[in-house]
């Protein structure tokens, strides 16, 4: 443990630095799960949908943002687009570009647990006569929320640890802060380890968050939580981190 | 900001010329990418089966340990791991330089996600496998080696390769610890010429191109391998 883990006079400078940096990656992580769920029902939806050129844009929509690293995604809405004479906002494009990534991924898992829906239930529908839409909104989309949300939980974390590097296009949340901190104090890994553990911690209460969400919306809770224990692994996590 | 200008100052959107000037660099830092992640991938295989196999065996503790190990790479973000080793290593006397550092860090960070790959697989052995190789009283190493690992690995495959894939895009983070990957040279270029726009595209379409490539194989690997229980 390096020595300046002990000394007021680091943690008087320090905290109130983080803090601030905290509260930039709070923001950004709550809005960037604000814009994954949207990108997520809209391009999951559209991968289904009965019109083919709305299935081509979001296979490519998905495709492009699956394809390519984050990275590249962020400095095209920051450092590419003035080029098109269009700046956004540090703040703006890191929550796009991080929306748009974690909500591709998560279209895949919104267009996978609808289709996972058994046959019966929209034959039910059909023979009822309900319409498409009303089939999705009143049946279909409610079914599958309970098994979106194991995945959802871990886009939410990726988002989470993903939202670091929204240090690169200069938004000062805790990475920037810790780098900051680095540059004025010297060598100090006592920051990065510390920045590390409350990243760690944030993506603990989120995890806890995603599973409280499951059983509050468990469809049948006793066979869910026989189901837990079986779950098979998740090939394409979306394991950023 | 600096683009803007450019743009008011009425300087193409796209410039071809200066685009096909780029592409030898880039390719440059494709395979530096390439060889970043099969060497990351190569550490995260081996670490993260030394893990699964610790913690399936249930030493008090130990096992424990790298129980909490693994939650904590997982719950952590790549950038600041990168960071961290970056800095904390020479302290401990360890130069390494920045390439060796990425790919150690890059290694570990995905031997968290290998090492719950290898555990699902070892899970998905029936039973009866461990008990057979118990009844013939195998010794630990040729129930593991011969009769579990071969069987686990072969079902958890296509799964290492969809985290191969994931691995090559996250590589970029490397970039800042002066990596010079592919996003290190789009980093360099764009602060050297103020232009973003033609090398993030071309770094962009190599990520895609390399990326879809690989998933089609996967896929084929995965129809290939897995049996249908």
């Amino acid at each position: 443990m390096p020595t300046d883990f002990w000394d007021p006079a680091f943690w008087s400078y320090t905290t109130p630095l983080l803090w601030k940096g905290l509260q930039y990656t709070l923001l950004i992580t709550v809005l960037g799960i604000a814009v994954a769920l949207v990108t997520a029902f809209v391009a999951g939806l559209g991968r289904l949908s009965e019109h083919r050129p709305a299935r081509w844009i979001s296979l490519g929509f998905i495709e492009v943002f699956r394809g390519t690293s984050l990275v590249a995604q962020l400095f095209f809405f920051f450092y590419a687009l003035p080029q098109f004479g269009v700046q956004l906002s540090p703040i703006a494009a890191g929550v796009i570009a991080l929306g748009l990534n974690e909500g591709a991924y998560a279209a895949e898992i919104v267009r996978g647990s609808i289709q996972g829906r058994t046959a019966g239930q929209n034959e039910a529908c059909i023979a009822l006569n309900m319409g498409k839409t009303l089939r999705m909104r009143r049946v279909l989309i409610p079914q599958s929320v309970p098994t979106m949300l194991p995945s959802f939980g871990n886009v939410m974390v990726d988002l989470l640890k993903n939202s670091s590097l929204v240090s690169f296009i200069t938004v000062t949340e805790l990475t920037t802060m810790a780098q900051f901190i680095r540059n004025d104090m010297g060598r100090t890994a006592t920051v990065f380890l510390l920045v590390l553990v409350i990243y760690f911690i944030l993506s603990q209460v989120l995890a806890l968050l995603s599973r409280f969400l499951e059983q509050h919306f468990a469809i049948d809770k006793t066979r869910r939580s026989i189901f837990r224990g079986t779950r098979r692994l998740d090939p394409v996590g979306g394991g950023i981190g | 900001m600096m683009g803007s200008t450019l743009a008011a100052a009425g300087g193409q959107t796209w410039d071809s010329a200066f685009a096909k000037s780029l592409i030898p660099t880039m390719l440059e830092g494709l395979w530096t990418t390439i060889q970043i992640t099969l060497a990351g991938m190569a550490i995260a295989l081996v670490v993260g089966l030394v893990v699964a196999i610790i913690r399936r065996s249930k030493i008090p503790v130990i096992s424990q340990l790298f129980g909490f190990y693994v939650q904590f790479v997982r719950g952590t973000p790549l950038l600041i791991q990168a960071y961290f080793a970056y800095i904390l290593l020479p302290d401990y006397g360890l130069t390494l330089s920045p390439l060796v550092t990425g790919i150690i860090v890059l290694g570990i960070n995905y031997s968290a996600y290998t090492a719950e790959v290898y555990r699902a697989g070892v899970e998905d052995v029936p039973v009866g496998q461990w008990e057979a190789a118990t009844a013939l009283s195998l010794p630990i190493q040729r129930t593991w080696g011969r009769i579990v690992l071969p069987q686990a690995l072969r079902s958890v495959t296509p799964v290492l390769g969809n985290y191969l894939i994931q691995m090559f895009k996250d590589s970029a983070v490397l970039f800042a610890i002066s990596v010079y990957e592919l996003m290190g040279h789009v980093d360099t270029i764009g602060s050297d010429t103020y232009r973003y726009l033609e090398p993030v595209t071309i770094a962009a379409a190599l990520y895609l191109i390399v990326s879809l490539i690989s998933s089609q194989f996967v896929r084929l690997l995965e129809r290939r391998l897995v049996l249908s229980r």
